[in-house]
Formats: C-alpha cells, structure tokens, sequence
C-alpha cells in the first residue's frame, strides 16, 4: 500500500487531457489525499502535446516530481517522452489501437475503439474509458469511480459509466493505493483561490481582457457573478479594463483587473492615474516567460522590479506575491483592503504556475483576515477629496453624495481637486502620495501581516531564499535537508525588519527563482543584505522537486 | 438654481474668442435644467480627458473625474454601470476621443452604454501646438506636417451611427441656442449620445467665417431610420467646401448596456463568507 503516487496523462491538445486530470484529481481527492496539478500545454488549440502530472500525498503537497508511477497515454508521443520517468517502467496504460508496440509490450493495452464501438458510444468518450483503467491500476474501487465521474461527468453519464466500466474490466491492478482517514478537501486552481479570495474580500467589481495565464480569474469570476452581486465585464483591451475599474472605483465600489505582463504594460498609464488622483485598484499580474509574447502558456518570475517601479512618477503602492492557494485566497482579500485604506493600487504577482496549477485547498489554513475601518468623510467641513492629514490617508465620500463635489484628477491638483502648477502644493501632494501614505504603509504591514515567512529548521545557517510560486517546493525541500526556508511575501514597501529578523543566525543564503537575474536577490542587495548561492531556471517549466534536489547537492 | 454657484476658483485659460466658453455655458444651463427636472445635482458626473477641452471640469462645480489623454470613455463606462442612476456626461476632443481613444469610442457605441459625449472638436491639437487631428482637412498645415497633411479626415458622424450610438448630432460653438438643446436631448435620451460640436480654436485654426457661411440646421424627421441617418451624415465629410448640416442626425431607443447589471444589486448584501464555504462544496467530492 502507498500514500503517495504520481501520474502523468498525455495527448495531443484538444484530447481533454486537462479535464481528464481533474477527474483523477478528484478521485484521489475523495478518498483522502491532497493533491497537485501541474498542467503542461502549448499556445494552440489542437494537436501539439500536452500533459499534465497529479500528485497526490496523504500530506500537503504543492510541487510535482519527475519521477512517476504510473503513465496514461493518449498517443505515442507521450509514450516516447515519458516513458523513461517511470519507476516501474512496465506502469502504463496506453490506448492498444492507437499506439502500436511490441507483442510483448509490458503495459497495459486498452483496445478503446473497440470498446466505444461496443457500446455505440462517441469518440469524446475514450477518457471515460482510461478513467476506469486508471482506477482498476491504482486499486481505487469501482464505487469511487462511479461517483467520481457522476459528479465529474454528469452529461451522458450512463453511457460514460459504462465505458469506464469496460475499462477498469480490462485493467489489472498494478499499485494499490490506500483509502485515507482523513476529509476529502475542495481541489481548485490559484485563480479559483485568489477570486473566492476577492470575494470574501469585499470586491463589487472585476474587469478583464483574456490573456494567460489571468483568463481563468476572468471566468470564474464572470460565472460568480449572479450569485455575488459581482459586476464582471470583459472590455475592449486592457487599457479600457483599468480605466473602468477606476471608474467603479470612483463610485465607491471594489474593483479589481487581471492580466499578465503584455496586457500590463498597456495598463500602465491607469496605474500612475491611480497613483495621482488616489484611486485604490486591484492589479493581478500573471506571470509567464517574457519578454514580449514569449511562451505564452509557460512560466516565470520575471515582473518583480517590473511590479514595484511600473507606470511613471512617484506614488505609494502594495505589491504581494502568493505562494500557494490559501496564500492566493487571504492575499486576495488582504490587497482589497490596503488598496482602499490607502487609496493606492495593489498588484498581485501570480505565475502561470500557481494561476492554472490545481490544488486541495484547506479555507481552514487561511491566515485570520482582519478588515480596516474605511475612513470617510464626517460631513462637518467642505468635502475637500485630497485633504491633508497626519498619515496622507484623505476621507472617501463617493458619487452621488449630497452637500459634497467629489473632483478626482490626472493634474497635480489642490485639496479640492482642481487643477494646479503651484510648486508649493505640488510639494506637498507628492510627499502626500509617495513619502508619507508609504511610510504609514510599511509600518502597518510590518505590524499587522507576516510579511516574511519562515519555515523548516528555524535554527538552520542555511536558508533558502524564495517568493511566489516556488515557496510549496523549496518548502518540502526544506523539511527534507533540515534547512530555514525564507518567503517574501509583501515585496513591497519591502519589510525590511521582518526580513532582518528571518536572517538571523543565517550564514549561507540560497536565492531560487524563475529568472536569469535572480530578481528578488537583487532587491535584498539594496536594503543591504546579500545572498551566497542562486539556483535560477529560466526555460518556461516550473522547478520539480528532484531538480533543486539535485541542484542543492552539487552547491 | 442659481448657475454662478457652478462657478469654482480656477483661473479660466482658455484664449479668448475659444468655443469653449460657448460649451462651458450651455453646459450650466443644461444643468439648470436637467436639475429642474428632477435629477439631483450630485447625481451629474463629468469625465474629461487632457486637452483644452478637459479644463472644463476645473471650471464648473459640479463632481468630476478629469481623466487621461482619450481614456474618458472607459471611465465614464465604469461610473455608469457602477451606479446606473448617475448621470454620466463626457467631455473630449478630436484628438482625444477620434484619435488616441477611438476604440472605446467605437466600443461605447457597440455596447449602446447610457452615457453622452461631447465632442469638443475643433479639428486641430491646440494644448499641443497646433498639429493635425484625425477630422482635419487634407491639406492641413501643422507643425508636424509642415507640407499639409496627406491624410483623409474621419467623418465622425457617419462612423458613430454606424458603431451602434443611438443618438448622433452636430452642432457649432457659435450659437448657444442649438447646442444647449441638442446637448440636453443628448443628455435625456436614454442610450450611448454623442454631439460632435465645431468648436472652434481662435489660435490655430480659426474657422468660425467658414463654419458661418455653410452652416444649416437640418429638418428632423424619421431620425430613428439608419440609412436615412447615413445619407444626412455623408453630406458633409469634413473635407470638402459644401454645405454643413447642424442638427440630430440619428435618434433610436434600444435596449442599453448597464441596465443588464441592474438585477445584480440585489445580491450584494449576501453573506460573502457563508457563500464562499457553500461554492468551495462544489469543488470537493
């Protein structure tokens, strides 16, 4: 009996690999176990390969590893590929009819065409078939199966049963997985965790232009939206996306956008518009391997100084990164909220990675999410919409607001704002907008919020540097190699003494991202401290476990 | 309504002889009016975009969001489905909203969204120095096309009517009368207006004799027939010396777009946290 096991599916695109894995997901889900996803797939629509490898362990897991247990093929090109990653290099359950091998071929061959020939069922059924193989393989029993695919597959589901049926009939058991005593828990993507997340969070509001990897933000979102209350628009580019969620928020209602780097830049006027007239907004920026168009459905952690220095001018701001689905799901909630105390933006840095990859997540994990007090205007003297105060922070009145004239602008302005040139004012509004609002800022998020996060052996003098998506990985490594594991979470204003803290006793610090520079490296150089070793990787693919395993070994 | 307590403190720098002004006090008439009608003043939001026709909103004391160069359209879309109650009246140039902006423009149209636009068109960037802009005549001598401009103008009309903008007219800054009512209709009809007014820039491209000698307000009848619209708006195509109709040139009721978010009001005071456990089940087995 095992407690952990790896599976690759793979095919062309447009075999339904994804919603395939999800199934498997799911089934494994239900009996115990805690799942990841990770989801390979190129920029088309069909042909091409694409696969995708769950990971299910009786702990949390959020990280795949190279080595598998069992193969389901599609087509031979995943064969070919992946064969060489399996532990038992006999564990594949391939479609007979499709892929021809050796008459002594060791996997498990399953003549599909024939079997939905049998039952007259249509070609979109084959999964349903390898679905029920997969689970006579893994020792998962046929009631598991059964509701599984009735919850998962609701269309056809008679015809889909017995095709599954069929299948599991033809498979022989190779590995026997154990049923856990433990709750079965809800498996979703990043982005499925950072929407729920706004929701709680308060948002009223959501634009969006599709782009990977933030589109899946756009359609989850779009589906809550009749449920919520939420107002989700899908508008013409990106630029009309930010320019009409400040729009929302000038009424007074929480909005937030989502995008990745190319649709950003195009955003960026709206950013420094937010950062002048102090309109709080919500920025998702999901990473994928840049420049430009790149490798539009691949990862990387690329936008770090890009997130902290975009759009001209000077002006406070809140920039985060999550590193796994709770972190996505508080950190949703949490941006909401400091962008609209403070009347600035928040960006939220995601990656392909954590945006698509599909996790079990635990709401009960999530950090307690406390909500600030709005600051609104008591109504006792002319509303004034950029009034001066100790900590820059002016009280909100929106539209339609009786006895008060709500004036917000692009222009350096006075209190009211009107337009103005005056050097004296523009003084002070900057030190309003970037030098006091900032410093409340950071000393707020140092008090109230684990800015930095420490894990494995706190004791440790070596520590493993990370952010965002990589914290689940070197996380489990950590644990393994008994060493501190350091994540930044806020990246900015950069919480310089939770940081300093998290160093202490540290001797050897080891940087990893997904960069060629080592971004987050570079950044603690300017406050001061300094990193020993980088393990960096810049080809598009998420680290694997094993990989800065052996990374490690060899430093 | 007293209008001179739509007046602010900002020091007015439009040049003098500048279509603006005519513009500015329609405008606080409108709003005279729009007010005795019934709608309360803190339900009028303006959007500007940047330009000299943008300085509008530091001019008039009313709720204002003074927006980016050919952004005012998206803004004025936010506030709009935000809050279908507001009155959402947008100011903008040629440069801003035919040029720079022109596809929310186009889009705004398409949706059918229930907000106005006042096109402050004076056919030249003037806050820029003088250079040409996406209506003005072949020929057109600017700084950035010192041999005249090669460049055929939009007709902004036609492309308005056939975008999908459900109420489409033209007007001159010289004559309040015409453009306070056209800009009223605008307001009160209820669907995505626009009012491409000739406004004329004393400093770099007067026009006003031109305008004055080919202007005529068109008769308005079967204004909700399309290809009648398009005939009006071919008339004139911005370019040539003929005569310039003034007037509505198109006029429909249709359904609009902020009015399909309405029935989402109702939901907002849901308990959010009770709602997120509840859809969390539909992801677990």
């Amino acid at each position: 009996m095992v407690k952990e096991i790896s599976i690759l599916i793979g095919g062309k695109a447009g075999d339904g690999i994804d919603k395939a894995s999800i199934v498997i997901a799911q089934m494994l889900s239900s009996i115990g176990y805690r799942i990841f996803v990770h989801r390979d797939y190129p920029s088309l629509i069909r042909g091409g390969h694409t696969f995708s490898i769950i990971r299910a362990s009786d702990i949390k897991i959020y990280a795949h590893k190279e080595e598998i247990d069992i193969l389901i093929a599609l087509n031979a090109e995943t064969l070919d590929k992946h064969r060489k990653t399996l532990k038992n290099k006999c564990f594949y359950i391939y479609d007979s009819e499709q892929i021809k091998m050796h008459a002594d071929a060791c996997g498990t061959g399953i003549p599909i065409n024939s079997i939905l020939k049998e039952e007259n069922a249509p070609e979109l059924m084959k999964n349903s078939c390898l679905l029920g193989a997969f689970g006579k393989a893994t020792g998962i029993s046929w009631d598991i199966i059964e509701k599984t695919l009735k919850i998962t597959i609701p269309k056809e589901i008679d015809l889909n049963l017995k095709v599954a049926k069929k299948g599991y009939e033809y498979a022989k058991e190779l590995i026997s997985i154990e049923k856990l005593q433990q709750n079965s828990l809800p498996v979703l993507t990043g982005n499925e965790a950072l929407g729920l997340g706004f929701v709680a969070g308060g948002l009223d509001a959501y634009v969006g232009y599709p782009m990977t990897p933030s589109s899946g933000l756009l359609h989850f979102l779009a589906g809550l939206a009749k449920q919520f209350g939420l107002q989700v628009i899908h508008a013409e580019n990106e630029i009309s996306v930010i320019m009409m969620a400040l729009g929302f928020a000038y009424t007074g209602k929480k909005s937030a956008v989502g995008t990745s780097g190319g649709g950003f830049c195009l955003m960026n006027e709206g950013l420094s518009l937010s950062g002048m007239a102090e309109i709080p907004v919500v920025i998702v920026l999901g990473q994928r391997t840049g420049p430009s168009t790149g490798l539009p459905t691949y990862t990387g952690q690329t936008e770090l100084f890009y997130a902290i220095h975009s759009g001209h001018g000077e002006f406070t701001r809140f920039v985060v990164s999550p590193g796994d689905c709770e972190q996505a799901y508080y950190l949703g909630a949490i941006s909401v909220d400091i962008a609209w105390k403070y009347q600035i933006p928040s960006i939220i840095l995601t990656d392909k990675s954590i945006a698509e990859n599909v996790y079990s997540f635990n709401l009960d994990e999530v950090d307690q999410i406390n909500f600030s007090q709005p600051i609104v205007w008591n109504g006792d003297e002319p509303f004034k919409r950029y009034k001066y105060t100790e900590n820059g922070i002016s009280p909100m009145c929106f539209v339609p607001k009786k006895e008060a004239i709500i004036k917000v602008n692009s222009y350096e302005h006075d209190e009211y704002g009107i337009t103005t040139e005056n050097p004296v004012i523009t003084k002070s509004m900057q030190e309003k907008r970037v030098l006091i609002k900032e410093k409340f800022l950071l000393k707020e998020i140092e008090n109230r919020f684990e800015c930095v996060k420490v894990y494995g052996n706190k004791n440790s003098e070596t520590a493993i540097l990370c952010w965002g998506s990589n914290m689940p990985v070197c996380v489990e490594l950590g644990k393994k190699y008994n060493l501190k594991v350091i994540q930044v979470v806020v990246l900015h204003p950069f919480p310089v003494n939770q940081f300093r803290k998290a160093l202490e006793g540290v001797k050897r610090l080891i940087d990893i991202e997904n960069n060629a520079t080592g971004q987050l490296g570079n950044l603690i150089k300017s406050y001061g401290f300094s990193i020993n070793d980088k393990i960096l990787k810049y080809d598009g693919r998420p680290f694997s476990v094993d990989e800065i395993e052996n990374k490690l070994k060899v430093l | 309504m007293d209008i001179t307590k739509l007046n602010t403190n900002a020091k007015n720098t439009w040049c003098t002889g500048c279509g603006n002004f005519a513009i500015l006090n329609a405008l606080k008439l409108v709003v005279k009016e729009i007010v005795s009608k019934g709608t309360p003043i803190e339900n009028i939001v303006l959007v500007s975009g940047i330009g000299c026709h943008a300085k509008i909103v530091d001019y008039i004391n009313l709720n204002s969001f003074y927006s980016l160069h050919g952004r005012v359209v998206p803004v004025a879309q936010g506030i709009k489905i935000a809050n279908p109650s507001l009155k959402v009246i947008g100011f903008s140039g040629d440069g801003d909203s035919y040029g720079e902006g022109l596809e929310h423009l186009l889009f705004a149209a398409k949706r059918n969204i229930d907000i106005t636009m006042i096109i402050h068109n004076n056919r030249v960037y003037g806050l820029t120095t003088g250079q040409f802009t996406p209506t003005s005549p072949v020929g057109y001598k600017g700084r950035s096309t010192p041999y005249g401009n090669k460049e055929k103008p939009f007709n902004p009309i036609e492309l308005m009517i056939a975008a999908g903008a459900t109420f489409v007219a033209r007007t001159f800054s010289h004559g309040i009368d015409l453009l306070k009512r056209i800009m009223l209709e605008a307001i009160m009809h209820k669907g995505f207006s626009i009012v491409d007014v000739l406004q004329v820039c004393v400093t770099f491209f007067n026009m006003y004799e031109y305008y004055d000698k080919r202007v005529y307000i068109m008769e308005e009848n079967n204004l909700d027939d399309f290809d009648i619209a398009m005939k009006k708006a071919r008339e004139w195509d911005y370019n040539s010396d003929t005569k310039i109709p003034l007037g509505i040139f198109y006029k429909k009721e249709e359904p609009t777009f902020e009015e399909s978010f309405i029935s989402y009001e109702s939901k907002k005071f849901v308990d959010r946290e009770l709602k997120v456990k509840e859809i969390l089940k539909k992801y677990s087995i």
